[in-house]
């Protein structure tokens, strides 16, 4: 496979002709999406037209059968990779109802998350006080309550207080694609703005964030380079941060309209 | 019917030897106490799963009672078993009241009675019992009955030894007791019977622990039952480990008696056996008596565990909390029973009980049946029971941070089984319990369900 590189950085993923179904019934039908490091991308579309489908397959959710095409993530077959290979290899899927895990404390759950990628690449195991200090850095970079660390990870937290541990996990594992599903959904004003910026100090020019989204509103606070459009399984628009605004004007049926009659 | 019968014989036959053996050293209230234990446990039996029978309705005793344990039979101690045996099998701590129990009788050589401090009592029943102790003469028997239940009775016929611990009223017992029930193996297919006796005194506090482990990897039974009184305003600790080899059959009685403000904190740990009963029973007898039980129990391959729990509000202004968990692995099961008793005076009543299951695989099973029983009407009580697979959902969130699926299964189980080794007090044994279900999780036969 060729790795591209233009002025958009390293080919970091490639999608191409990506159908998947789940209990039978295809949801997404042929899928195209390329991501160079220093890019962030918005995937936008309706409800039902796949995009936490899309969000899932490439973090490797079992219920999900994909049926044709490939997935490259840095050239390697990413759709053979079990979900934990994913991660260590640097795909992170922030997730649209991250589940509670009862009893376990935050601390273990993510330093044997931070071992697991270490071990992945070769790398010794973190001592307990690097870690600990390492984790503090990120509660503050990501404005986290500590409070949150010491409980059991999601247990009885708020839906914002959720989604804020997504991107502090996200802070500590540093992946190289992650992957934001509906993150914004169910965040007031402030929230957003506080995952937003979490974001905003994890990206840089080796890594690349994916935005699905519903909504434009987080795109105020995270700038895309891309925009794409998801209706029915497929992407039928793509273009730059003008599209998103134009969705948030127009709503989704015009493209949908445009795209009936092949325009 | 007369296969049991058969059966029976031959526990005659060692009740009859035991009688003529211990007729010259017992006092003659517990030869009494013997023949009436003897003749109930011959009319009652070994208890079968006959329709009605709601107590033993999921766990047959059947292999039990065709097994036809053999009586002991005092043949002196094994030389060759040391402390550092013990250690192996059981939590041990130099700090501790150490009584040790080989084959169900006093290893003195094997104890610690030194840090049993000033007027507490901390010794061997049958010390206790052949030098005339009052208390034992008035307590003994009166709290776990023999009427209706064979197994109490079996255990009060054959009656020798076990532990007797007395904290008289304002004391504070410094260190934590630990009556270790080994079985040795060295008699063959044998039954033992330990029996123990707590009383608490007004206002003093104590902090007991019970671990039954076996040195070796024979069939046995063993049969304990435990009394604890506890008077006006006693706080008791209790721990219990059930640690029996593979192929043994335990059935522990404990029947908790407590006065006016009277606390009892309570944590049951079990892991092996091949069949287990626990019969726990807690009579909360006058206001202000609280009793917390909590119990954590690990199954794997055939095991039978069966906890059957009943506490009895028997007066107003009381609390009972009860809180058990349960991870079954293989194709074990596990029963839970027992009735949470509120009576027509046991106004202000606090009650809730709770079962959490946590399945492994598929065969493993649970029948968990807590149940409430309300004749007064202004209580407070709530009731639950639950069994589950680990959640795939849960599962794949783990792994997309990284954690392959046994990894993340162990940390689940870890966190589960947390929620009740947390609840033990004592450090040392909070760390042994931690070692013992957290080190030693299943994982050959991990299976994934769904929701």
């Amino acid at each position: 496979m060729v790795q591209g590189v233009d002025a958009g950085g390293q080919t970091l993923l490639e999608v191409q002709g990506l159908r998947a179904s789940v209990e039978g019934l295809e949801i997404l039908k042929g899928v195209d999406l390329t991501v160079k490091t220093g890019e962030v991308h918005a995937i936008m579309g309706p409800n039902g037209s796949g995009k936490s489908t899309l969000a899932n397959v490439l973090a490797g959710k079992p219920d999900y059968q994909v049926t044709s095409g490939q997935v490259l993530f840095q050239g390697a077959d990413l759709l053979s990779m079990e979900p934990e290979i994913r991660s260590r290899s640097g795909i992170f899927l922030a997730f649209q109802y991250p589940l509670e895990l009862p009893g376990v404390r935050a601390w273990q759950f993510l330093k044997a998350a931070v071992d697991a990628q270490r071990e992945h690449a070769g790398e010794e195991e973190l001592s307990a006080r690097v870690f600990d200090r390492m984790l503090k850095e990120k509660v503050e970079l990501v404005e986290i309550d500590p409070e949150l660390v010491k409980r059991a990870v999601n247990e009885g937290f708020s839906g914002g207080e959720k989604k804020r541990n997504e991107i502090l996990q996200m802070a500590v594992l540093q992946p190289k694609l992650a992957i934001l599903d509906e993150t914004d959904s169910g965040l007031d004003i402030d929230a957003l703005r506080i995952v937003a910026d979490g974001v905003n100090k994890l990206r840089n020019s080796s890594n690349a964030v994916v935005l699905v989204t519903h909504y434009q509103r987080i795109l105020n606070y995270i700038a895309p380079d891309h925009v794409h459009v998801l209706i029915d399984g497929r992407i039928v628009r793509s273009g730059g941060p003008e599209l998103a605004h134009e969705l948030e004007e127009r709503g989704y049926d015009w493209i949908k309209e445009a795209v009936d009659a092949g325009v | 019917m007369t296969q049991t019968s058969v059966k029976l014989e031959t526990y005659r036959t060692g009740f009859d030897a035991l009688l003529q053996e211990a007729e010259a050293t017992d006092p003659q209230w517990l030869t009494d106490l013997r023949r009436e234990a003897w003749s109930r446990f011959y009319k009652l039996g070994f208890p079968t799963a006959r329709r009605g029978n709601e107590k033993w309705k999921y766990t047959s005793v059947r292999p039990l009672a065709a097994a036809n344990f053999d009586n002991p039979v005092v043949i002196g101690f094994p030389e060759n078993i040391n402390a550092a045996d013990l250690r192996l099998v059981a939590p041990w701590n130099d700090a501790w009241t150490n009584l040790v129990f080989l084959d169900g009788h006093f290893a003195g050589y094997l104890s610690n009675l030194q840090n049993g401090a000033g007027q507490i009592t901390v010794t061997n029943l049958a010390d206790a019992i052949a030098s005339g102790n009052p208390d034992v003469q008035i307590q003994l028997a009166k709290h776990a009955n023999i009427d209706d239940d064979g197994f109490t009775a079996l255990n009060t016929a054959f009656l020798r030894d076990g532990a007797f611990v007395n904290v008289p009223a304002g004391h504070i017992a410094a260190a934590p007791v630990h009556l270790i029930f080994a079985t040795t193996g060295q008699l063959e297919h044998a039954a033992s019977y330990p029996r123990t006796l707590l009383l608490a005194g007004a206002n003093s506090r104590v902090t007991v622990l019970e671990s039954y482990v076996s040195l070796a990897q024979t069939p046995y039974f063993t049969n304990a039952v435990t009394e604890i009184v506890l008077e006006d305003g006693a706080q008791v600790e209790h721990y219990r480990l059930l640690l029996e080899s593979a192929d043994a059959f335990h059935v522990g009685t404990s029947r908790v008696y407590q006065s006016k403000d009277s606390t009892i904190s309570s944590a049951s740990f079990a892991k092996g056996a091949a069949m287990a009963r626990q019969d726990v029973q807690v009579t909360l007898d006058a206001p202000g008596a609280s009793c917390s039980l909590n119990g954590l129990y690990m199954t794997s391959g055939e095991q039978h565990i069966d906890n059957l729990i009943n506490i009895d509000h028997a007066k107003p202004y009381t609390k009972s909390r009860l809180f058990y968990k349960g991870i079954l692995d293989g194709k074990s099961k596990a029963v839970f029973g027992g009735t949470v008793l509120v009576r027509k005076d046991a106004q202000k009543t606090d009650a809730q009980q709770t079962d959490k299951n946590l399945l492994l695989s598929r065969q493993a099973e649970v029948d968990s049946k807590p149940s409430l029983l309300i004749y007064a009407d202004d209580v407070q009580c709530a009731h639950g029971a639950t069994a589950g697979h680990i959640d795939k959902d849960t599962l794949f969130y783990m792994q997309s941070r990284g954690l392959d699926r046994e990894t993340a299964s162990r940390i689940l189980i870890h966190a589960f089984a947390s929620q009740i080794i947390d609840t033990v007090e004592l450090e040392p044994l909070r760390d042994y319990l931690d070692d013992l279900f957290l080190t030693a999780m299943p994982t050959a036969s991990l299976e994934f369900g769904g929701r």
